[in-house]
């Protein structure tokens, strides 16, 4: 009984009481993910733990608490200085404009010393709060005038200018589709939705003509006719989709992709490591590795669903949403499904930034399924604890 | 009332909640589906794909096949060429600096053997296009020092290596050039006519002449192959299979080096000739030499442009093997064909001629050699002198198409068929053949000069030593030949066949040998100066001294001019075919000395020499040719000696 009515108040809540209450499976479940990714990381490097799959642990490790730490601050913590973390990434997103060290082409890095911080990544983390905390606040009636909805569209317009800036088209396209799906969720109206749409029909041509470049319009060629450059652009789709193909159902075995290891898949180890995972598992593993992601997205909105109050409500889908379009994006990306856009598949892929959004997105995730059965008044009242 | 605001907010929350899993949903069964079009109904199809990326067929060049003399010298081996190259990868650890450390490393190397600035920016020019690591050939042919002064600096060059590959190397080469040939790179016509990948190797040579064109299919052997598996860079990461070819088989020559070489020598005084030495039973040339010559190691390294240009403008055609591609009038060697063509048709060989000097012919008058004439004669007579008048009226008699008949038995005006490429067939007329060809009839004066082997007729050296040989081996169709063996197209050798007989009547061949013998033996004889005086060694034969200008009329009136009178090239072919010893012959030879003059005083003396070279160099010294084994040592034996 105490345990229940710790449950419905904060206060009464202890350390111990949150750790019970964390959804220790889930966190399993992202273990595993984790494991496979190290395996394949280990393939990538031709059997080696270095370079990759040993500083993917380590990170793995390190994020692991901030993980754990994340969830057991309390809910309404986040939703107090949820403004305050998005004005910080704002202004690290622009630094990054500013003096970001240029990789791969394109400003994206921050350098800071040890390892490399992408600020796009802890924005859209910071977009989906400062959405949350504004939507709280919204009554359905509020969401309905258009006038009401000026201030998240700024939230949402501003980062996306700076990532778009970058350019990082990919990211951008990420952040407006979460940011999409809160405001879907937080109850604005459809006909806005399609007014929209049918607006960014119309600019498409018109991006494309003037804003985008090269390299952007050459993705998207190459996907529409990937057999056109074959060695050029196409290059990278074909031999994804050699490699894949050739895995056949039961795929070529634990090292044994020769299509990976022979150097002819690009960036094996980053996004492009679910071809080398599908040319060694086959049909098998790919299905496998979709169904543990499920799991997590299934959790996601089941502890959505479960939250009694609206900002975690809208936090734990946008967390969700994102963690999906990483997964969904990259598969679709390297199976032909859509243009290589450079999105890491999660938890798999090697590279810091991508996990710490994703294992932060956790933590808050977590965070939310925690503190499940706090009120919280559109008015905050009470919000400090 | 706040509570009930959020019950809506929930609702709507939990309705869209729902559009969007399943939204989801949706998008995973679409990955799901694509997973399935992929690896699954499109597997095979990849997998395909996939073993054509990774899988590269190497092609392992056989070893080309050995050339031997009759005695195992080696004539054309492979010799060891060790090339030093370089790979750029290795020069440096950094890509940016490579191009500099490549340099580093030439400069260095250029202390050690002579870069010219050419090879140089051909090196640098190669790296910048090539992967990396794909080798670069600095230079080829090294000396052993310079090999070793690399090996010995190898830590102070990164990127070098020395790498063994085969090239070609010809003995005794200048001597072989003509029937051996060379080998070269592979011409464009040569690709599109087979298949053979080999030939698109960029190092790959194929046999440019003689013996190396003719078996070029026997000496170049089957490849090999090699699967490996490289990467996407193209680096090789191992090897699958490997299947190793044959490598080419080895051809023992008819030829002796000892006597090619006495007969080059012999014949090299002289600005253009040819000689050939050939065994009368079985048709094995001993001797085939042709002057002027050239060095045929010199197109296997790579013949320089002015080098090529002087041997294909020299006027004495030093690329032509003249013995059988050389065109020559026989002049009165062609008489023998003549006289067996008359007694064939039944005239007594007995039955004299008078020779007054000339035959008139209605309006045109005939002149014999000889200014005075021969008297009567008859035909071992004519032979022994070579009377012109005696021949003019077998022709009257027998007429040109009978004669070109009998002379195509005997290997004149046709292909011999020898194993040589490039050979002539060379001309005996036939009146169809003038009317064909020139579109005027026949005119019986033609017959005549045809008869003395004048006018149209064209033979080889090599046709005349086998006319020779057919008419004193007993009437057998032998057909000369390089090689002791023939060759199917996969490599494996079959012995060739045993010549037929000619049908020729023995009483013919017998009247005509006389005259031959009688050419050296009777004091009369146009060779008799030149005779060999030892028993054992008697020769016969026929000279022939075949005129290149026409002497008008006027001449004739005044004095026929000497040829050392004249200018070179207005000099007479001179011609000499001859067989040893006179009682059965073994080997029979054919000399021509181009404007050399007289044959008797030119040819004859060089066929003298080399018959005698030749049978001394008989292993067995023994007359009777069914008794003589051939000592052809095995392919074994000269492994072992090498």
């Amino acid at each position: 009984m105490t345990y229940e009515l710790a449950l419905f108040d904060q206060k009464k809540m202890t350390i111990a009481d949150k750790l019970r209450q964390f959804p220790w499976s889930i966190y399993f479940t992202i273990c595993i993910l984790a494991c496979i990714g190290f395996a394949m990381l280990y393939s990538a490097a031709n059997g080696s733990i270095d370079p990759y799959a040993s500083r993917q642990m380590i990170r793995f490790a390190i994020l692991s608490v901030g993980l754990l730490a994340i969830a057991l601050f309390d809910l309404r913590f986040w939703l107090k200085y949820a403004y305050l973390f998005y004005f910080l990434a704002l202004v690290l997103l622009i630094a990054v404009a500013v003096m970001g060290s240029t990789g791969g082409g394109a400003q994206r890095w921050l350098d800071l010393g040890v390892f490399q911080l992408q600020p796009s990544e802890i924005m859209k983390l910071a977009t989906i709060l400062a959405l949350a905390r504004f939507f709280h606040g919204a009554s359905y009636e509020d969401v309905g005038r258009l006038r009401y909805l000026l201030p998240p569209i700024a939230l949402i317009a501003l980062p996306s200018f700076f990532i778009m800036r970058q350019p990082d088209l990919g990211t951008t396209l990420m952040l407006l589709a979460v940011s999409g799906a809160m405001m879907f969720l937080a109850g604005v109206r459809i006909w806005m939705f399609v007014a929209v749409i049918i607006t960014v029909a119309a600019a498409v041509p018109i991006a494309w003509e003037f804003y985008m470049r090269d390299y952007q319009k050459d993705r998207v060629l190459t996907f529409l006719d990937p057999g056109n450059d074959p060695l050029g652009a196409g290059y990278h789709i074909i031999q994804s989709k050699i490699a894949l193909g050739s895995g056949g159902i039961f795929g070529k075995g634990f090292m044994e992709g020769t299509q990976s290891h022979l150097n002819f898949l690009p960036e094996k180890q980053t996004d492009f490591i679910f071809t080398m995972l599908a040319e060694e598992f086959g049909l098998i593993g790919g299905i496998i590795l979709l169904c543990l992601y499920t799991i997590i997205f299934i959790y996601g909105f089941y502890a959505s669903y479960r939250c009694r109050n609206q900002f975690g409500r809208l936090v734990g889908l946008g967390i969700t949403v994102n963690f999906f379009l990483y997964v969904f994006i990259n598969i679709a990306m390297v199976i032909g499904l859509i243009p290589v856009v450079g999105v890491p598949l999660p938890l798999i892929s090697f590279g810091g930034s991508a996990m710490l959004t994703v294992l932060a997105g956790f933590g808050l995730l977590f965070c939310v399924s925690i503190h499940r059965e706090i009120r919280i008044s559109r008015n905050m009242i009470g919000i400090d604890p | 009332m706040e509570e009930a605001r959020d019950q809506s907010r929930f609702k709507i929350f939990t309705r869209r909640a729902m559009v969007l899993g399943g939204f989801k949903a949706t998008l995973l069964t679409a990955l799901l589906g694509r997973l399935y079009y992929l690896q699954v109904m499109k597997a095979e199809q990849y997998s395909n794909m996939a073993d054509e990326n990774r899988i590269n067929l190497r092609l392992l060049p056989p070893p080309r096949g050995r050339i031997y003399d009759r005695n195992g010298e080696p004539i054309a081996l492979n010799r060891k060429n060790y090339r030093v190259v370089v790979i750029p990868e290795q020069t440096s650890h950094t890509a940016s600096k490579r191009s500099m450390a490549l340099k580093q490393t030439l400069d260095k190397l250029g202390f050690i053997l002579p870069i010219s600035d050419r090879d140089r920016r051909r090196v640098m020019k190669q790296a910048k296009h090539n992967r990396s690591f794909v080798p670069i050939t600095v230079k080829e042919n090294l000396t052993w020092q310079q090999v070793s002064q690399i090996e010995v600096n190898s830590l102070d060059l990164p990127g070098v290596t020395i790498d063994v590959g085969l090239t070609r190397r010809y003995y005794n080469a200048s001597v072989f050039a003509h029937s051996i040939g060379y080998v070269g790179k592979v011409s464009a016509a040569e690709t599109n006519s087979s298949n053979d990948p080999l030939l698109e190797l960029p190092d790959f040579r194929v046999g440019k002449g003689g013996v190396e064109r003719k078996h070029e299919l026997a000496l170049r052997g089957k490849s090999g192959s090699s699967q490996v598996e490289v990467n996407a860079y193209g680096r090789i990461k191992r090897e699958l299979s490997r299947v190793e070819g044959k490598r080419g088989a080895d051809i023992f020559l008819t030829l002796d080096v000892v006597l090619q070489k006495y007969a080059m020598e012999r014949i090299a005084a002289h600005r253009s000739a040819a000689a050939v030495v050939m065994d009368v039973h079985h048709g094995d040339v001993l001797a085939m030499a042709s002057t002027p010559s050239f060095d045929p190691n010199h197109f296997v390294e790579g013949l320089s442009v002015a080098q090529w240009e002087k041997l294909r403008d020299n006027p004495h055609a030093p690329l032509t093997n003249k013995a059988v591609a050389g065109l020559y009038a026989p002049g009165s060697v062609f008489k023998m064909a003549t006289a067996l063509a008359a007694l064939q048709k039944g005239i007594h060989p007995h039955a004299k001629i008078y020779c007054g000097g000339y035959m008139d012919v209605y309006d045109d008058r005939f002149h014999c050699w000889r200014r005075g004439g021969h008297g009567k004669l008859a035909l071992r007579h004519a032979l022994a002198q070579s009377c012109d008048v005696y021949f003019y009226d077998m022709a009257l008699r027998v007429g040109i198409d009978y004669i070109a008949e009998v002379a195509a038995k005997l290997g004149l005006g046709v292909s011999l068929g020898m194993d040589l490429p490039n050979e002539a067939s060379g001309v005996v007329p036939t009146k169809e053949w003038k009317l064909e060809k020139l579109g005027r009839p026949w005119r019986v004066g033609e017959s005549l000069i045809a008869a003395i082997g004048q006018g149209y007729v064209l033979s080889t050296p090599l046709q005349l030593c086998t006319m020779l040989s057919r008419l004193v081996n007993g009437g057998k169709a032998v057909v000369p030949h390089v090689a002791s063996k023939r060759f199917h197209d996969d490599g494996r050798a079959y012995d060739l066949p045993e010549a037929e007989s000619l049908g020729l009547d023995d009483k013919h061949l017998r009247y005509i040998k006389q005259g031959m013998d009688m050419v050296m033996s009777h004091p009369k004889g146009t060779a008799h100066a030149h005779r060999i005086e030892d028993e054992d060694y008697e020769m016969g034969g026929k000279t022939g001294t075949a005129q290149v200008r026409t002497i008008s009329k006027a001449e004739r009136r005044r004095r026929v001019l000497k040829n050392e009178e004249l200018p070179w090239k207005y000099r007479d072919h001179a011609l000499f075919a001859g067989y040893a010893p006179t009682d059965r012959p073994r080997y029979t030879v054919s000399v021509i000395v181009e404007h050399g003059g007289s044959g008797s005083k030119v040819a004859a003396p060089i066929a003298r020499d080399l018959l005698m070279a030749t049978m001394k160099r008989d292993p067995l010294r023994q007359r009777n040719p069914e008794n003589v084994a051939r000592a052809m040592p095995t392919a074994d034996d000269i492994e072992e000696k090498l």
